[in-house]
This record gives structure tokens, C-alpha cells and sequence, in this order.
């Protein structure tokens, strides 16, 4: 007979005892592994969240962070919002004359290049405006290339596609300004879809319904990004809204009254036919001054670009500018990390008390088993035999508890796997492992041959002549 | 006439609770000659099991020789006992001692696990057969009789090809008729496996049936209260 069969005879010869200790040892391992897997998710999750392709986010003075939560997460509130001209700051000079001759304003602003434009070439710019409501759910007005120009995945690769219907549109016939893109999760726990009309609510969940409604064009792909819970609504609808245009001046307002009728018949709907052109018309867009933007995404064409650029923004007195990879990983260094580390800690602490329960538990069955000892050292047992199978008995009770507290913890993970994945966007499955993981059997095993080591030193003291005669 | 085993001037005390040490054992000579079967008669706590334990080397004489097969036990390491031990004696207990875990046939093999010879995993099998237990090999301890649980322990005492069985008043524990299969069993399985046998017994119709008996309140001088010249 080998030791490990002796030591397995002894296992099942205490079944009960045994099997309690190795579930509660069971039951640690499954909460660390459990602990270490949400910690997966949760990384994988910032790191989708990160790679969204853009790599600064731009807004107003105030704090990055808050910054970096409301326009990349949709959480938070906006610190405030930027004027459209400082948005303007980043095209070139015709793209600014265009937008001059589409919405009115000023005319020497599309007179020369935006000062962040040359930062900008071959990458591309996205506005962000927040601030209303779908139930609980983020309205974000924002431009059609929102959809055609980011990327997510991890290798930032992969291009929003729709479960019904299409991306937004900047003008159509059929919908004029007001199309909407809802998010994975909001389709489903709004229960809308392509066709519903949505009516944000304005300044918070609980605000008054605005009267326009926005219909919904697409319902997108879970993407494991915060864009799941959000609603997209067309930048120029966004605007049209009541309240959303900013109030000007007077004088302002007659410049821009000048600029628009100077300009009335260059509707953006021009180029398309005849009839949506009547369409479009019916709502007149928001001239430059009245226009704010919450947040702007970059993409520096070129991405050595993005640091010059960040410090030129970050000197000026309107705006800043935020790396949300950088912001991201300071959050979760800063909360995330260390939340998870307490957890990882009293989950460890749980696979300790488990350890001290194989100690108390093989040690109770000392006195009980002296004897065998004994009568095992008769047989010509050595002291450090007899000693090698307590601690091979403890090691089964690790081997066998760790490995019904990984699968516990993967079944959990795998019945679970959809809703994660329809929440983070994370994939997991019953053998998604981290790298972590592999550090548990040997931790498991160092704790038990500590906890063996008492009733093995026991064991090892075992006077046998005495024993014998019991 | 080779012996198996040869003790001279074997001395051994414990220490007592209130002081001093008494003196159990003191045995000036005692022989067991290859395939002999000696019983060692004695009242009781007059040493008979400290010296079967001193001969299997799971004591440590204070003085004197044991010499087991040419191996002058006393002075090997604890670890070289152990290893002559599993190797050379068998051990049959009063009380059996079969492990409670373990099948009969895996006590037996038991016998056998920590030798460093070439272990015949038949072996066990064999002698389980021999007695009397084939059918009950996969039976623990607990479903087998005490006659029976004897028998498994006298298989798991000659599983090691020991040269020398010490034993333990075998049949102190069992009726009459199974003391009875249990004495016949040992001697006639220690004759065929020509193990030469030493059983402490206070019965002396059993003892009269071994080639030799010796008294042990006679050979042992802490007993008679005298003093080897």
C-alpha cells in the first residue's frame, strides 16, 4: 500500500469530519476564486471601457476625473458644458466655414483654422452633449460619427453593429432630426425597439418630458462598454429640444439672426431631395452661439500628437483635456483596486479560518488515532513516515477542497456568464481562469501543510509502547 | 543449533512518578533457535510485553545485548529499527490492532508496506487464504468476528517474511474454541513459513504445547530478586 492509500483510508475513514472541513475549505477557495474572477471582469471591463478608441476626452475646467466619468461611463454629472466654438477649434478652416454657413454665427470664426486642428489631421473629433434622461439611462446627443468612427474591443478593432435597425443619422427624411440608437441595456429594460419613440426627460431621470420625441433608428449590440446604457440622439435634435439652446444676447442674436438669413437656403438638408429639404425646414437649427457641447472625444490623427496637445488645452483658462486610460486606471487604482484587495484579503482570511479547521480537525482525530500510529510504527513504520501521511491527508483535504471550491466558484461564473456578459460586455465562461488562480493551489497547499504540521509533529511524537497497550 | 535470537544481560527500568527508577527487567540470558516456538509465561506486569517490545526494537534497553539474526539490534539508530523491524519481526497484539479503516486484505498488505524488500502484492492475498479469509478480504475490521480479526492480524504479522513472530497472548482476547483455531494457526503457519515463534502466554496448557517454555519469574532476575554472579 502506498501512503497516499493509507492516507485516503484515513480520509474516508472520517468521512464526516472530513467532508465538512474540505467544503469549508470548499467554500473559501470558491469565494477567492470568486473574488479573483469578479476582479478579472471588473479589469476586463475598465480595460473595454478604455479602449473606445479616442484618446483624450476634452471639457470644461474642473475635476478629470468627474470629467472622464460622465463622458466616458455616463455616469455623474457634467461639470459644465463648452461653447460650440471651442469645439470649432479642432476642424480645419473650411470645415469651420462650413459649420458657419450650415448654423450661423460668427463669420471670422470660419475664417481661419481651428488652433488644435493641425493636432486633429487623420484622426477625428466627436461632441458629446448630456444632460437629459431615458428612464434611468443616459441621453447623449452626438453625431453619426459616433458610430462610424469608434471602435471598441479589446484591440479597439471592432465596429458598433445594431441587433434591429442602423446608426443615427445626421438628417432623414423619414425622422428629420430626431433618430435615436439605444444601448443593449437600455433596449431591454426599457423594453423599446426599433420604431419606439422616446421622450428624454430633461436635467434628471425625474424631469419634465420634453415634448419632441426622438425614434428610435437601432438598438445595438451588447458591447461591454458603458455605450450599452445609454441612448444616442441626434446632436441637431439634442439641440432643438426646449431649454437645450443656450440663451445669447441680444446683439448676438441679431448677428446671428444676420448670419443665419444669410445663409438660410444652405440648409445641411440640401443635398438631399426636394421634399426632405421642406422637412428639415420645419426646424430651424441652432446658430453657433446658442450651441454647447458637454464633452468632446479626440483622436489624435497622429497619436505622438495627444500629449502637445493635452498640455496646449490644459494651459488654456477654458478647457482641459483627460487621458481616460490614465483616469480610468487611477480610479481603479484609487477605489476599484483597493475594494477588491480588501475582498481578496477577507476572502483569504476565510481560506485561513478553513485552514485552521483541517488543523482542529485532523488534531481532534489525534487521540483517536494514536494507536494506529503506534501500531503502524510496529509494522516498521518510521517516525516520518507516519508524519508524511498526516501531512499527504491534510494535502488531500487542500487538494480536494480547492478543487470544489474552483468548480463551485466556475459553475457559479458560468450560470451567471450571460448576465455578465450582457453587463460588462465580458465573455466568461466555466474555464475562464486567471493567472491568479494558479497561485491558489500552492497558497492552499502551504496553508495546510502548516495546519498538518501540528497533528504531523503529534504524530511524529507518538510514544508507541504505550500506545500499543491501550 | 543457529539461534534467531540470543539476549545477554538484558537490563531495563522506567523511571517512577515520585522518583527513582525501577528495574523491570533484568534478564541475564535467553535464546530462540531458528524456527523454534518458545511461550514466555509470566505473572502478569512482570515484564513480558516490555521485553517483546525491547526485542522489536520499539524500546531501548538501558543495558545488554539483543541479537536478532546476526543484528545486534540495541545499536542501531531508531530509524535502523524501524527499518530491521519491518524487515525481520512480526508482531501479533493481545488486542489485534487491525487498523479500523483498512480492509482485512489491506491490513495485511499493511504488513508488508514498510519493509524495503520487494513487496508480492499476492502475498497478502495468500495468506488470507491460508487463514481462512479469502472470503472476507474486502471485510473491515468492524464485520469480522474477534476470532476472525485475530487471524487477519496473524496474515498482517508474517506479510513481512519476518524471521522472528513475537506474540503477544494471541488468545487472551477470543472464546476457547477460537483461542483454540488461533494457537494452531499460528504455530502450524510459523512451522510452514519456518518463522521461529516467542508467545507470552499465562496459560500453561498452551505453553506446555511449545517445544520450549520459559518462566519469566525465573530468568528475570528483577523478579527473583537476584543478582547474576
Amino acid at each position: 500500500m502506498s501512503l497516499l492509500q493509507i492516507a485516503w483510508r484515513n480520509f474516508c475513514h472520517r468521512s464526516l469530519s472530513s467532508i465538512l472541513t474540505t467544503i469549508s475549505l470548499g467554500l473559501g477557495v470558491g469565494l477567492v476564486v470568486l473574488v479573483l474572477a469578479v476582479y478579472g471582469v471588473i479589469s476586463d471591463a475598465f480595460t473595454r471601457t478604455a479602449s473606445v478608441g479616442y484618446n483624450l476626452v476634452v471639457g470644461p475646467k474642473g475635476s478629470p476625473l468627474q470629467l472622464t466619468l460622465n463622458s466616458v461611463f455616463y455616469l455623474s454629472q457634467p461639470i459644465e458644458n463648452l461653447p460650440y466654438d471651442y469645439y470649432m477649434e479642432f476642424f480645419s478652416q473650411p470645415e469651420r466655414a462650413e459649420m458657419v454657413k450650415r448654423f450661423g454665427g460668427n463669420p471670422e470664426l470660419g475664417e481661419r483654422p481651428g488652433i488644435f486642428a493641425p493636432y486633429v489631421t487623420g484622426g477625428y473629433v466627436i461632441p458629446l452633449a448630456l444632460g437629459d434622461y431615458f428612464g434611468e439611462f443616459r441621453v447623449v446627443g452626438t453625431t453619426p460619427d459616433f458610430f462610424e468612427k469608434l471602435r471598441y474591443g479589446p484591440n479597439v478593432d471592432q465596429p458598433f453593429s445594431f441587433s434591429a435597425g442602423r446608426a443615427l443619422q445626421g438628417f432623414s427624411a423619414e425622422h428629420s432630426y430626431f433618430e435615436a440608437v439605444v444601448g443593449s441595456r437600455v433596449a431591454g429594460e426599457m423594453n423599446v425597439g426599433v420604431g419606439d419613440v422616446i421622450h428624454p426627460t430633461h436635467g434628471a431621470p425625474t424631469g419634465h418630458d420634453h415634448e419632441l420625441g426622438f425614434t428610435i433608428v437601432g438598438v445595438m449590440n451588447p458591447t461591454g462598454t458603458p455605450n450599452d446604457r445609454a441612448a444616442f440622439v441626434n446632436l441637431e435634435g439634442f439641440y432643438l429640444m426646449d431649454g437645450h439652446a443656450k440663451p445669447i444676447e441680444n446683439d448676438e442674436a441679431d448677428a446671428t439672426a444676420t448670419a443665419n438669413s444669410e445663409t438660410e437656403t444652405e440648409d445641411p438638408a440640401a443635398d438631399i431631395d426636394a421634399e426632405s429639404e421642406v422637412e428639415a425646414t420645419d426646424y430651424k437649427l441652432i446658430s453657433i452661439p446658442q450651441r454647447e457641447v458637454t464633452s468632446i472625444l479626440v483622436r489624435n490623427g497622429n497619436m505622438m500628437f495627444g500629449p502637445g496637445m493635452q498640455v496646449a488645452i490644459n494651459e488654456g483658462i477654458r478647457a482641459q483635456a483627460v487621458a481616460p486610460i490614465g483616469e480610468i486606471n487611477k480610479l481603479m487604482d484609487a477605489i476599484v483596486g483597493p475594494l477588491l484587495t480588501a475582498l481578496l484579503l477577507i476572502t483569504l482570511i476565510t481560506c485561513f479560518v478553513a485552514a485552521v479547521g483541517i488543523l482542529v480537525a485532523i488534531y481532534n482525530s489525534m487521540n483517536d488515532r494514536r494507536r494506529d500510529i503506534a501500531v503502524m510504527r510496529a509494522l516498521g513504520a518510521r517516525r516520518e513516515t507516519v508524519t508524511t501521511i498526516i501531512v499527504i491527508e491534510s494535502f488531500l483535504v487542500a487538494i480536494i477542497g480547492a478543487a470544489l471550491g474552483w468548480v463551485l466558484a466556475h459553475g457559479a461564473i458560468a450560470l451567471y456568464s450571460e448576465r455578465i456578459e450582457q453587463q460588462t460586455g465580458v465573455r466568461v465562461g466555466f474555464f475562464s481562469t486567471s493567472n491568479y488562480e494558479l497561485l491558489i493551489l500552492p497558497l492552499i497547499l502551504t496553508l495546510s501543510l502548516i495546519a498538518a504540521l501540528l497533528p504531523a509533529f503529534s504524530a511524529y511524537r507518538t510514544d508507541v509502547a504505550s500506545n500499543l497497550q491501550k | 543449533m543457529t539461534e534467531i535470537l540470543a539476549i545477554t544481560n538484558l537490563v531495563k527500568t522506567f523511571s517512577q512518578p515520585g522518583g527513582g527508577a525501577l528495574t523491570v527487567l533484568n534478564i541475564p540470558s535467553l535464546k530462540v533457535a531458528v524456527g523454534e516456538q518458545v511461550a514466555l509465561i509470566g505473572k502478569s506486569g512482570g515484564g513480558k510485553t516490555t521485553l517483546l517490545h525491547l526485542i522489536a526494537g520499539l524500546l531501548v534497553p538501558d543495558e545488554g545485548s539483543i541479537r536478532i539474526a546476526k543484528t545486534e539490534i540495541t545499536r542501531l539508530s531508531e530509524q535502523g529499527r524501524d527499518r530491521f523491524r519491518a524487515g525481520s519481526i512480526g508482531y501479533v497484539f493481545q488486542t489485534f490492532n487491525l487498523m479500523p479503516a483498512f480492509t482485512a486484505l489491506e491490513n495485511v498488505k499493511l504488513g508488508m508496506t514498510f519493509g524495503s524488500g520487494r513487496r508480492d502484492s499476492s502475498r497478502a492475498g495468500d495468506l488470507l487464504e491460508r487463514v481462512g479469509l479469502a472470503d472476507r478480504a474486502h471485510y473491515r475490521p468492524a464485520q469480522l468476528s474477534v476470532g476472525q480479526q485475530q487471524r487477519v492480524a496473524i496474515a498482517r504479522a508474517l506479510a513481512g517474511s519476518p524471521k522472528i513472530l513475537l506474540a503477544d497472548e494471541p488468545t487472551a482476547n477470543v472464546d476457547p474454541v477460537s483461542a483454540e483455531n488461533v494457537l494452531e494457526l499460528i504455530r502450524n503457519t510459523c512451522r510452514e513459513e519456518q518463522v521461529a515463534m516467542l508467545m507470552v502466554t499465562h496459560d500453561m496448557e498452551i505453553a506446555s504445547r511449545f517445544d520450549r517454555v520459559e518462566e519469566l519469574d525465573t530468568i528475570n532476575l528483577a523478579l527473583t530478586g537476584s543478582h547474576p554472579d
